[in-house]
């Protein structure tokens, strides 16, 4: 049995630790651990929760707007706010865009070199490579001249000796299986994804000012003007330059993205038989397609358990609790408990070893995550139980899609149930995604066309207009799964403010009843080929794309004083 | 032609840029940075001979932000190859190998080339429990902030977190968060770059300001580089003109809004906050937040979280006199929190201090470098 640490887990968001026993090539056992800790929580509390957004937004900046959507949310719904349509319109596009441009950085940028050998795509062939690109889209960057050059970019690279972030890492191991022109085909891709991320984000820069952290959202609506005639609102042009980037956008998936990863699932389908989960899958549901709380979203909310596609449960926000058996917090009422986030106390007690350390004390507590549960029982959130609800819920583009992809690659809808399975469900909903935000972008054209110009409820922007003790929740599907934001005003300022967030149900520890996270039940049975140089425990880690900064967070219902910050 | 220039110019080439195109970049750089047009040519030569200096890049109690904001690094292509000409050694969120290897590639940095690399930190460093509340391969984010910058030729405190402590540093600060400047006291070349995340303009035009001279830009006294922090955002603003002739915004939407009007009463903090937004923009000059209809939440100032909050209540008074200062009086009861803040912390008489003389602060040395133009 051999103990492997994992830390830092890198091409992640935030700071994650892995432990695991490995034994005859398997792990038998594992647990994943958040080692930093901010408290945003208990910042917030006593401030105007129309700035909440601003805060919790800070929470993530990957997943840079996804704290403030759910924040907006939660406090429109404790105050009665409701958005107008253009504010909903808009709302989706940025959510959307979000979604499309991080699941392409993920598998580019974050998880592909887990797969992909960048030392063998020096000894690829141009021409072959050119063929395989060729067979596979129609794409125009596909000559032979054009991955040539590639190839002697990359070799420059490399003679020059100086490998900065691609040093040091597990090139040439077993596990890696692409021929050297599948190789370069994705490292000529990695290097045109970079470039396309950066230009497609814009659409927040026009509907948000700026990206990383827009700043156009508003308690009640959005900030972002529109009148198609007058120049410092969205209007005629801005729209035209926002419908290029959503082309562009769709473009790349549907042409370089989707094709990607079929290509390179074809040559890993054992890993549609490793990593698992919990088999237990939750969605909120998001973009509205209509005004107020009861509107239809275009991807259904549900749950799903025990891998069971014929029966989607209603999504009941009241089944969510939390607990901290294993988590460096404490409960009042004794660790044990669980509690809704209404009800949510909680107090960060670090009874970690002392750092430096070696080893956590897995038997204890070891995560600053704490464990939520949906009705007592771990779940997954995220691309993949977004897909398998709407899958099973009969989304038509969604049933064909995953139809499509199930039979390129050959197998049964079981394989979705997987590592894998992840990284093909991610990959799905973008082209979705892609597919989508015209619509969205024509029907906000069309409200300005018959001169609807709306983009915010005033009527609850003053806080005088507010009960004196009210609650919200205020839920959304980031891009990383099912994210919740509870707030509690009173008096008009926030008395209690708490998140779930979707790398807290996924990448939590075990609950007080022992049950892993999904993190750590994906990882049992896991090949580890070389203890020393773990790159299998990473595909699996990174399929469910950790974000950890914003799995953390602290409640603290009382007011706490702290000291005078001093150095030690 | 030396080696590193001829592979400078093949590799533009293959990137498919000309050389035209490389000194129109050096000539945006050179006007960015504030400099006089006759150095664009050193700027470009500069870039070419640079040797690839080695970066390691530190994330703690942060968001990820500036790293992101860094991948939106304008110009495209050629802002690139300026990238290209530093070995990024260390880099979490990007780099291939994790855990043992990862850490190996840290220590190979600090063991091989002590004096001479560049540091980016981005997020605060906590100190109660121990520094528990942050760790990386069991330990402290402070022992690793000391030990790296200990050793490096400069480190540059990227974003308001590394900078002043930031979002984990506001009130009640749970987690003892400083930024890098309390956290290393005796740190030595440090610039700090603040703001909710950093303009990936100013990291660019910052590190082709150092690969050029070999030292950094005048500071002001909060260490931040002049050429982006030298004048306040409501000089610069474009709806300056509707402040001056007192046109508002009175509510979200209404028709001021859409013309866009100033946003003074909707909260801006433009007057009292020093950044280059207005001329630099953001995402390649798309767009900012007052060009999206949202005020300015001062982001780039010390202590915004708390100084500057509640975010959607106007400034007490206008700071400036002119023919603006007819804005009524209604929401100032609203606002008495915010006023007191600002009289505390002396906001406003900075920015009187910072509009009246803003070049003898350049003409300082830099606080954290005693020994200017000795690094690399």
């Amino acid at each position: 049995m051999t103990h492997i640490v994992v830390d830092p887990v890198t091409r992640i968001e935030g700071h994650l630790r892995i432990e695991a026993e490995v034994d005859a090539g398997k792990v038998k056992d594992a647990w994943s651990s958040s080692t930093m800790f901010r408290g945003i929580e208990l910042i917030l509390q006593g401030r105007d929760p129309r700035d909440a957004w601003v805060f919790t937004q800070r929470i993530c900046g990957v997943c840079t707007t996804v704290h403030a959507i759910a924040s907006i949310r939660a406090v429109e719904n404790a105050i009665g706010a409701v958005p107008p349509p253009n504010a909903r319109l808009l709302r989706n596009l940025i959510i959307a865009m979000q979604a499309v441009q991080d699941h392409v950085v993920h598998f580019y940028h974050l998880h592909a070199l887990d797969w992909v050998d960048i030392v063998s795509a020096l000894g690829a062939d141009p021409a072959k490579t050119s063929s395989l690109a060729e067979s596979i889209s129609d794409w125009p960057l596909s000559s032979s001249k054009y991955f040539a050059g590639v190839r002697d970019r990359v070799k420059n690279f490399v003679d020059r000796g100086q490998l900065g972030p691609f040093a040091n890492a597990y090139w040439g191991h077993a596990a890696y299986k692409l021929p050297p022109e599948a190789n370069l085909m994705a490292v000529a891709h990695y290097l045109e994804a970079l470039e396309w991320q950066r230009e497609v984000i814009k659409v927040h820069a026009i509907l948000g000012g700026k990206n990383p952290h827009p700043q156009s959202f508003l308690v009640g609506g959005m900030a972002t003007p529109v009148d198609p005639d007058k120049q410092a609102s969205l209007n005629a042009d801005t729209l035209a330059s926002v419908r290029t980037l959503i082309n562009k956008a769709h473009d790349f998936v549907a042409r370089v993205y989707i094709p990607d990863v079929l290509a390179v699932a074809s040559f890993y389908k054992d890993w549609a038989g490793y990593g698992a989960g919990a088999g237990n899958y939750l969605v909120y549901g998001e973009y509205p397609e209509d005004d107020g709380p009861k509107a239809p979203q275009f991807l259904p909310s549900g749950v799903i358990r025990n891998r069971d596609l014929t029966k989607v449960e209603r999504f009941d926000p009241a089944q969510i609790t939390e607990q901290v058996q294993h988590s460096w917090y404490e409960y009042g009422g004794g660790d044990q408990a669980a509690l809704h986030p209404f009800q949510g106390e909680t107090k960060p007690k670090y009874t970690g070893p002392k750092p430096p350390f070696d080893r956590l004390d897995t038997g204890a507590k070891y995560s600053w995550l704490k464990s939520p549960r949906y009705a007592g029982v771990p779940m997954e959130v995220g691309p993949l139980s977004r897909m398998l609800v709407a899958y099973a819920s009969g989304h038509p583009r969604v049933k064909e899609l995953v139809g499509v992809v199930l039979a390129k690659l050959g197998v049964g809808p079981e394989a979705l149930f997987s590592t894998l399975g992840r990284v093909a469900a991610r990959a799905i909903e973008t082209l979705v995604l892609a597919e989508k935000q015209g619509e969205w972008l024509d029907q906000l054209a069309n409200n300005m066309a018959r001169h609807d110009l709306r983009t915010h409820d005033n009527s609850k922007w003053d806080p005088s207009s507010w009960p004196n003790d009210a609650s919200g929740a205020g839920f959304h599907e980031a891009p990383r799964g099912a994210l919740g934001h509870w707030v509690h005003i009173r008096n008009g300022a926030i008395a209690n403010y708490q998140c779930i967030v979707p790398s807290t149900w996924n990448g939590g520890p075990r609950d007080s009843s022992g049950q892993r996270g999904p993190y750590e039940e994906a990882l049992l049975g896991t090949p580890v080929a070389d203890p020393a140089k773990p790159v299998e425990i990473l595909r699996t880690i990174h399929s469910f794309d950790p974000c950890l900064a914003c799995g953390v967070h602290v409640l603290d219902a009382r007011k706490q004083e702290v000291a005078r910050v001093r150095l030690p | 032609m030396s080696d590193r220039e001829s592979w400078f110019i093949e590799e533009l080439k293959r990137r498919g840029v000309s050389r035209r195109e490389f000194l129109g970049f050096c000539t945006v750089m050179t006007s960015a940075l504030a400099l006089p047009a006759s150095l664009s040519a050193k700027v470009a030569k500069a870039i070419q001979q640079a040797e690839k200096p080695v970066l390691v890049w530190l994330e703690f109690q942060d968001c990820c932000g500036n790293t992101e904001s860094f991948l939106r690094a304008a110009r495209p292509t050629v802002a690139d190859i300026v990238l290209d000409t530093l070995s990024v050694d260390y880099h979490e969120t990007i780099m291939a190998a994790a855990g043992t290897q990862a850490h190996e590639a840290l220590q190979k940095v600090v063991g091989d080339k002590k004096g001479q690399y560049l540091v980016v930190v981005e997020g605060s460093i906590p100190t109660f429990e121990n520094g528990a509340y942050c760790t990386i391969g069991g330990r402290t984010a402070l022992e690793i902030v000391r030990e790296v910058c200990g050793g490096a030729a400069a480190t540059i405190a990227m974003g308001t977190c590394a900078a002043y402590g930031g979002l984990p540093a506001a009130a009640p600060n749970p987690t003892g968060a400083f930024g890098v400047r309390d956290a290393v006291p005796d740190i030595r070349n440090l610039v700090n770059l603040p703001a909710c995340p950093a303009n990936a303009e100013n990291i660019t035009a910052l590190l082709v300001y150092y690969l050029t001279f070999k030292n950094w830009p005048p500071l002001d006294q909060y260490q931040r580089p002049l050429f982006a922090y030298g004048k306040l955002i409501h000089d610069n603003c474009e709806r300056r003109a509707h402040y001056d002739a007192g046109q508002y915004v009175e509510a979200w939407g209404d028709e001021g809004h859409r013309i866009g009007y100033c946003l003074y009463k909707m909260g801006c903090k433009g007057p009292v906050t020093s950044q280059n937004c207005p001329r630099v923009r953001w995402n390649e000059g798309t767009n900012w937040p007052i060009g999206c209809g949202h005020p300015c939440v001062g982001c780039a100032e010390p202590d915004f979280w708390d100084k500057m909050t509640p975010f959607y209540n106007h400034l007490q008074g206008p700071p400036t006199l002119g023919p603006g200062y007819t804005v009524d009086r209604v929401g100032i009861a609203a606002s008495v929190g915010i006023a007191a803040a600002f009289a505390t912390h002396g906001v406003i008489s900075y920015v009187k201090r910072s509009r009246q003389a803003p070049e003898p602060e350049a003409a300082k040395p830099q606080p954290g470098d005693s020994k200017k133009g000795e690094n690399v």
